[in-house]
């Protein structure tokens, strides 16, 4: 820096007003806040005390002030919540009113059906049954045309709302194969499972198959039907297709065969409404499989 | 003297200082502090909130280990949004006996408060074991080692004694069945009429489908109860609240 600037600043210095604090010979000048600042932050004071008049805020004996606006944020999600559903009441009720299968694929309460069905199944159902319900080991497959409990709106419907095996819904779907490994030997059980790859068209051990032929009619077919079709009002799956819940290999055949499997479905109808269990009988009726 | 010279004789001393700091501090704390803990609006009264049952409170402790609370919130907040996803809001009574509570701060996965009864327990074991066996796009960890670390009840009492010291209103005598409700809420065939009647709404379910208690039953148990105990059915909160 120049000698003239510094000669500059030292003579600007002396316009201001110092703070009479002094250290080795230096000074500390009291240059004030800009204005625009200072109004800003006046500003700010002020809105604050505004703030908490208006809402709720300062605590006093046995409650705080409720501010003179009077807002509160649990009137506010339930004022929303009204006005969506005022917005929808029309097709919403019609839905939850209506009688599925006479519900005309053109009326819009079955369009809002479907896509309020969807959101409903993406939020609750697809942990379990996949977002695109393709299901998973052990949670059904929605898209096909392969039902354990009936594909149908009603029974759909039916499922959706009591669910399956749960402790929850005395209407539940319930049924339970045994396990058996406690009733069946080791061979008869490895034998059965030989017999039940054939019926899915599966390479098997024939002479094994023959003998699990005897154990299956004996202790299978009462529920999955003489030729392993299966039976929907006992939740049996149809053994004679390439459908598999549990895997379709020998290991997981034999285990589902010593353990049996219990699939668990929590009861919808306790969590939602009408109008949703409605719409996701039908979003799920329309993925391909619906009867 | 003005006051800004009076000032002075603070700044010009640490120790000065730093007290009235501290009281400044302090005031304001308890200005906005105390009055949550005598106010009657700060926790609304609301039936069915019950102290944890010994193993739900040995499956927090298990969430609280795993840092659960670090990706799942557990407070639905206000907003039809959230509401339409995860179900009623939560209320303040429903986390009262949360010694810490664990509403979170971050969701990288969904919210909990409400999970209770929403999958089957073996779904939750499916899903801590492996969670891209069930949900494919899932980021979360694996937790299949759950099912290997069995739960030893020799500390449980004292568990279930530390949350009263705290404030949890245990009474004697789930104190002194902690041990037996402990196992017994695992365990559909042994006797656990007691336990229910002393934890109202309690699920027993061999959580885990093993022979042996583990943390995978805990965590289970514990994740199947939350957001349980309020029945919205029978009780709308105070809207004005």
């Amino acid at each position: 820096m120049s000698k003239e600037k510094l000669k500059s600043d030292a003579e600007e210095t002396h316009d201001v007003e110092t703070t009479g604090h002094t250290w080795d010979g230096i000074e500390e000048l009291n240059n004030p806040l800009p204005r625009w600042w200072l109004w800003c932050f006046y500003l700010t004071i002020v809105w604050g005390v505004a703030y908490t008049i208006a809402y709720p805020a300062w605590p006093l004996v046995n409650s705080a002030t409720a501010g003179l606006l009077g807002y509160s944020t649990r009137q506010e999600v339930a004022q929303e919540i009204q006005r969506v559903e005022e917005h929808n009441a029309e097709v919403s009720n019609k839905l939850a009113q209506s009688n599925l299968s006479e519900l005309s694929t053109d009326d819009p309460a079955y369009h809002f059906g479907v896509s309020g069905g969807a959101s409903v199944y993406r939020a609750q159902c697809s942990q379990c049954h996949g977002s695109g319900a393709a299901g998973a080991k052990g949670y059904p497959n929605l898209l096909d045309d392969d039902w354990l409990w009936g594909g149908s709106l009603k029974e759909i419907e039916y499922t959706i709302r009591h669910g399956v095996r749960n402790e929850t819904d005395s209407n539940a779907h319930w049924s339970q194969m045994p396990a058996f490994g406690e009733i069946l030997d080791k061979k008869q059980i490895v034998s059965v499972a030989e017999y039940v790859l054939g019926l899915s068209g599966q390479d098997n051990d024939p002479d094994l198959a023959s003998i699990g032929q005897t154990v299956f009619a004996q202790n299978c077919a009462s529920c999955h039907g003489d030729g392993g079709e299966g039976m929907r009002e006992q939740g049996a799956p149809r053994l004679n297709d390439a459908i598999w819940l549990y895997g379709d290999d020998r290991a997981s055949l034999i285990e589902t065969i010593t353990y049996s499997r219990f699939g668990v479905m929590p009861a919808w109808g306790q969590r939602l409404d009408d109008a949703d269990v409605k719409a996701l009988t039908l979003y799920i009726h329309q993925l391909g499989g619906g009867e | 003297m003005s006051i800004l010279k009076r000032h002075q004789i603070l700044e010009r001393s640490p120790t000065l200082l730093f007290v009235f700091s501290f009281l400044v501090v302090t005031i304001g704390g308890i200005v906005e502090i105390a009055p949550l803990f005598y106010l009657e609006n700060t926790i609304e009264e609301v039936d069915g909130v019950r102290p944890y049952t010994p193993l739900e409170l040995a499956g927090r402790d298990v969430y609280v280990r795993e840092g659960c609370y670090v990706c799942h919130s557990q407070m639905i907040r206000p907003m039809r949004d959230e509401v339409e996803r995860y179900g009623h809001y939560s209320l303040a009574a429903e986390s009262m006996y949360d010694h810490p509570f664990q509403w979170g701060s971050k969701r990288t996965g969904p919210d909990l408060a409400r999970v209770g009864g929403r999958y089957s327990d073996a779904w939750q074991v499916d899903h801590l074991n492996d969670p891209q066996s069930v949900v494919p796009e899932s980021i979360m960890p694996k937790y299949a080692f759950l099912n290997d670390a069995k739960l030893n009840p020799d500390h449980i009492t004292d568990l279930v004694k530390t949350h009263r010291l705290v404030g949890v209103p245990y009474s004697d005598e789930m104190i002194e069945n902690a041990k037996a409700d402990f196992k017994a809420q695992a365990d559909p065939d042994s006797d656990w009429d007691g336990l229910v009647e002393r934890y109202p709404g309690a699920v027993v379910s061999n959580f885990d489908g093993q022979d042996a208690l583990t943390e995978m039953d805990a965590l289970v148990a514990y994740l199947q109860m939350l957001g349980t105990m309020v029945d919205f059915s029978t009780f709308t909160p105070e809207a004005s609240r």
